[in-house]
């Protein structure tokens, strides 16, 4: 046992680091720091410059034109990123559509996609979720009814994140009602200029246009946008959700966010102190602060256990965004009565108009809001404690 | 970054688990306990024979050289079984302490007669009124001559009633709470002066009161340098601390599985009540307090050996206090999930929820160990 990282790991962590300090764009940094309203720009010129490096897949085989580095090199550089102010890669080509495509996509899908995923040219959205379809996700009523050379697909797709800048949507969509709903299922690449696709924002609760539904009324898809076969669809996508374990647990963004936090506390006033004098308020920073270094370690024992990932990887999700969603409720804390004040106005970096104490405060509220989502996403909560009982537990 | 255990600690763990399910059995462990000696000779040899005493001690000293994660492996096993046997004190503490601090002499004459199982020890330093407060000592230990006169009261000494010998920490100069002017001074538990009032613990483990009446010791019974001993007695403390992390590991796990088994074959409405979600997730959540308590524990293994006093301290205290909250939620959800079994003494998860509940009492609770990180952090980001 060894909790130092190596020499040569050591030294991958300052390549990636000077790197950011040369090409990371001040705008976008700021952007990302002062936690400001979220762009396509930003994503797009990031991944960009990324491919230029040859880093534009940090979780892809070296084949498929990615980086082909270890899990520990990956976190390693996740975690500069986030610690940089770079700003998140766009996780639904390159991490969830991608290893579907690789694992089971014929070579002409994999010649078609992957480039402009990997050079940010084309941006994915998923489409899993329906209104009537949440945890329950098999369920799903959106059909694909073949006919000719074509599905036609029918139905509807929601909490579809960034869906407003989409270039293509991979779906779940019912090819069999004929079957168990889990068999019925297929995986369906679909372009989104396609007539008969109407894509609608949902406001959340932040007042944020962040996802959207996505309307399918007799949409056209060629057949040999079929991923793998046609009703296998299922198996695909827990295939992807295995994918997404360690992702969620985020510990490069809660670290970078732990030492924003740490300088809010720093910088916010508590009757002539700062409020990390204020020793309830101090308290729970500590508390929280150990619990990340508990959720570190974890993932650093799943990555690096030789026999694949243990039982330990099921906890992440529930750890990672439960001390996500305690970050900005701290830093909301922290900035008091200021975070009353909604101006969203102020989320765009030339905003000069009035405001309410400072740039701590201006995203605080609309963050914490937005972050309940953490623990409903990608299987909420109890789902992952549903799937720790049986497939952990054996109950 | 490596979490793997070599072949070699591997095997160890293997065949101490082994040795444990077959010879510490439920009713062995009552039968010591009810013995009230609070060590069996058997059971001690055994473990000697293993090489366990001799683990983590210089192999100039009849040692095997080992460090922290060795600790580590052999308290998460004791824990998984709720050994009661004296090896905190002895080896961990008392051993430690002559190990690191200790000099050629005393290592000689202490540090074999440790790992050949013959000799018990114990470390005798909190006092009443100090709470956690290491620093805080009100024990006098006054020169005469060439020697030293102690005076005081220690409580909380484990197993100090089996100990032949003691650390005993004393103020030699300096004001009750001063870390400098404390001493180390190993004394006879035999000696004139020395009365040791032996207790048994509602986990089976044996604690003292030890009062110090002009006990007289020279000054080779010095551990270290007069006047410096805290950082030496800090340290010993933190390798405790860690070894307890380990420990409460080990129950929390076997807390979780007595629970889950116990739920599987108890009906009610028809059904195993393992069946039942609002069950199956309190389960859930003993299994992630298990697991970031492991995570945790073997970052307070890493660091225990460490000289970096500020990582050490930080990284001990992130631990304990983590351990201390899971071990809380998972000892008083496994006799919840027990249900009125759970509240019996002859239920194996009473005596888990028992041992889980004092070891966040001991060495600093999940509270003091929050005050340390929150403290640290105040000076280094304010």
């Amino acid at each position: 046992m060894d909790l130092n990282y190596t020499p040569e790991q050591e030294a991958f962590r300052q390549e990636v680091r000077q790197f950011l300090q040369d090409n990371l764009p001040d705008d976008i940094r700021e952007r990302v720091q002062k936690r400001l309203r979220f762009t396509k720009d930003m994503i797009v010129r990031w991944q960009q410059i990324l491919y230029k490096q040859g880093w534009g897949a940090s979780t892809w085989p070296k084949e498929f034109g990615g980086t082909g580095w270890t899990e520990v090199e990956q976190l390693i550089f996740e975690e500069e990123c986030a610690l940089a102010g770079a700003p998140r890669q766009l996780d639904f080509g390159l991490r969830m559509v991608a290893p579907v495509i690789m694992k089971f996509g014929n070579q002409e899908q994999k010649d078609k996609h992957l480039p402009g995923i990997l050079d940010g040219s084309v941006w994915w959205s998923q489409g899993y979720s329906e209104p009537g379809s949440g945890s329950d996700l098999a369920s799903l009523r959106t059909t694909a009814e073949r006919d000719g050379d074509y599905y036609i697909v029918n139905g509807q797709k929601t909490w579809t994140t960034l869906g407003q800048h989409g270039d293509w949507i991979f779906c779940l969509v019912r090819t069999n009602k004929d079957v168990k709903a889990q068999e019925g299922i297929s995986f369906l690449l679909i372009d989104m200029k396609t007539p008969g696709i109407d894509v609608k924002p949902i406001i959340m609760l932040d007042g944020e246009h962040e996802i959207n539904d996505v309307f399918f009324e007799n949409v056209k898809v060629p057949v040999e946008n079929l991923v793998g076969e046609e009703d296998k669809g299922w198996t695909y996508a827990k295939y992807l959700l295995g994918h997404e374990r360690t992702g969620l647990a985020n510990v490069g963004q809660w670290k970078a966010m732990m030492r924003r936090l740490k300088e809010i506390a720093r910088e916010e006033q508590d009757d002539g102190h700062a409020i990390i004098e204020n020793p309830r308020f101090r308290d729970r920073l500590a508390q929280l602060d150990a619990e990340l270094r508990a959720l570190e370690l974890t993932v650093l024992r799943v990555l690096t256990n030789s026999s694949g990932p243990g039982p330990e990887a099921s906890i992440l999700k529930i750890r990672g965004t439960e001390i996500g969603q305690r970050l900005f409720e701290l830093a909301m804390e922290a900035t008091g009565q200021d975070a009353l004040a909604h101006i969203p106005d102020a989320l765009e970096p030339d905003y000069d108009g009035p405001m309410v104490g400072g740039m701590n405060a201006v995203p605080a509220a609309g963050d914490y809001f937005n972050m309940r989502k953490l623990s409903i996403f990608g299987g909420s909560n109890e789902i992952q404690r549903n799937i720790i009982s049986k497939l952990v537990l054996g109950l | 970054m490596n979490f793997e255990l070599t072949e070699e600690q591997q095997m160890l763990q293997d065949s101490l688990r082994r040795f444990l399910a077959n010879e510490y059995t439920f009713e062995k462990r009552r039968e010591i306990i009810e013995s009230g000696k609070g060590t069996d000779a058997g059971i001690w040899n055994a473990l000697a024979k293993m090489g366990l005493l001799a683990f983590t001690f210089p192999e100039d000293y009849d040692g095997l050289g080992g460090n922290g994660i060795d600790t580590m492996l052999v308290m998460e096993s004791f824990g998984r079984a709720l050994v009661t046997e004296p090896y905190l004190a002895t080896v961990v503490l008392a051993g430690g302490l002559v190990r690191d601090a200790g000099s050629d002499a005393q290592k000689q004459a202490i540090l074999p007669a440790i790992a050949s199982g013959e000799k018990l020890m114990a470390l005798a330093t909190y006092e009443h009124g100090a709470r956690y407060n290491l620093a805080h000592i009100n024990t006098v230990a006054k020169a005469e001559g060439s020697d030293y006169v102690l005076n005081g009261n220690k409580t909380a000494v484990i197993h100090g009633g089996q100990a032949s010998q003691l650390i005993v920490s004393a103020r030699t100069s300096g004001d009750a709470r001063n870390e400098d002017g404390i001493t180390l001074f190993l004394v006879d538990a035999g000696a004139n002066g020395v009365s040791v009032t032996d207790f048994v613990t509602h986990d089976g483990f044996r604690t003292a009161e030890v009062t110090l009446k002009d006990v007289k010791v020279g000054a080779d019974a010095i551990i270290g340098e007069a006047n410096q001993g805290f950082p030496a007695l800090e340290k010993a403390i933190d390798q405790g601390t860690a070894a307890l992390c380990a420990e409460a590991v080990g129950a929390m796990d076997a807390m979780t599985e007595a629970t889950l088994e116990y739920t599987q074959t108890r009906k009610q409405f028809g059904v195993p009540i393992s069946k039942f979600q609002v069950l199956q997730h309190r389960m859930a959540d003993m299994f992630i307090h298990a697991q970031q308590g492991r995570s945790m524990a073997i970052l307070a293994a890493d660091s225990a050996d460490s000289n970096d006093r500020a990582a050490r301290r930080e990284a001990i205290s992130q631990a304990k206090m983590l351990i201390g909250q899971g071990a809380r939620e998972v000892g008083q959800a496994g006799v919840q999930l027990h249900g009125g079994m759970g509240v019996t003494d002859e239920m194996w998860a009473a005596h888990i929820f028992k041992r889980l509940t004092l070891i966040n009492l001991v060495f600093g609770d999940a509270d003091y160990h929050l005050g340390k990180v929150s403290d640290a952090l105040l000076e280094k980001i304010a």
